[in-house]
């Protein structure tokens, strides 16, 4: 199916976003993830079913100041 | 008319706020509000340099800074507080000059220390709202427990080469911290940083930063309490996510 991540399209074999987050090989830890707009907590990615055009943002942390 | 009057004698004043005062947003009784307010900075870097010219320009009346560095050539291209003739002299005694030649009704206090968990409380306490310009992982989860503990408002900002972010933590009735945001702590302390950066990043999330503690003291806008706002100057896309 299609999802957006970070306003790019992505066509992805993922069910869940813990699969999403997989897929796309970014790093289990030192992210966070949104699903329109909203933060999903880590400890729900498995559970957290992905559908057709959904909006998943990516934030990287950041440690500069 | 009352507000009419109030705009005219702002316009007509000439005094140092007039042009923020004659925002209705801020007005003189939010100038008041700022004149009393504490303010403290954890950080006198890329971040913590516009931070404290903007919260010092606007009146704040008293700016508590928190660094132990010196200052270096390499800070120079964003660290916009400091001039070379500083270099290898203390960066909270640097800014206090440069602060209170720019403003001298602004009470500047310096601690030339590293906020630990053992002194956060102590230093914390007192304060109106906590801006976070800090350069590593360990000192934002202090701040946010600290922070959250007090009941004090933290203005979490955090920079990497063009992109930013900014949230207003542990800020009541909304109660989210820095460790929902990012809740691996062992994790990040153990990652390195990318020390990339250009100055405009910290300019425009340090100016960001500033208008929230602007916003939080006169009462005025959406604070972006328990949400995160990113931008990435490349593209400028930018997001407001709620935590």
């Amino acid at each position: 199916m299609k999802v957006w991540v970070n306003n790019k399209e992505v066509e992805t074999a993922a069910v869940s976003l813990a699969s999403l987050v997989e897929d796309l090989s970014l790093p289990a830890q030192g992210i966070a993830v949104a699903v329109e707009n909203r933060m999903v907590p880590r400890t729900q990615w498995a559970d957290y079913a992905l559908s057709e055009g959904m909006r998943v943002v990516v934030v990287k942390a950041a440690c500069g100041g | 008319m009352l507000e009419a009057d109030g705009l005219h004698t702002a316009a007509c004043s000439g005094g140092r706020y007039a042009r923020q005062e004659l925002l209705p947003e801020i007005g003189r009784a939010g100038q008041a509000k700022l004149r009393r307010a504490k303010v403290m900075i954890v950080g006198a870097g890329g971040l913590g340099s516009p931070v404290a010219l903007y919260l010092a320009g606007a009146g704040v009346g008293t700016l508590t800074l928190v660094d132990e560095d010196v200052v270096s050539l390499s800070n120079l291209h964003r660290q916009i507080l400091y001039a070379e003739s500083e270099v290898g002299t203390s960066k909270v005694e640097a800014a206090a000059v440069r602060l209170r030649s720019l403003n001298v009704e602004t009470d500047v206090r310096t601690h030339a220390c590293r906020l630990t968990r053992e002194n956060a409380e102590s230093l914390i306490e007192g304060h109106d709202v906590v801006v976070d310009a800090c350069d590593n992982y360990a000192t934002r989860y202090v701040l946010s427990d600290v922070c959250a503990a007090l009941g004090i408002p933290y203005i979490y900002g955090a920079i990497e080469g063009f992109c930013g972010q900014v949230a207003v933590l542990c800020c009541p009735p909304c109660r989210r911290t820095y460790r929902d945001l990012f809740p691996d702590e062992d994790a990040l302390r153990g990652m390195t940083p990318f020390k990339g950066v250009v100055g405009m990043t910290a300019a425009v999330v340090g100016g960001v930063q500033a208008h929230e503690v602007m916003k939080l003291l006169c009462g005025y806008g959406d604070v972006l309490a328990g949400r995160l706002w990113t931008i990435d100057l490349r593209t400028m896309e930018s997001y407001v996510l709620d935590i």
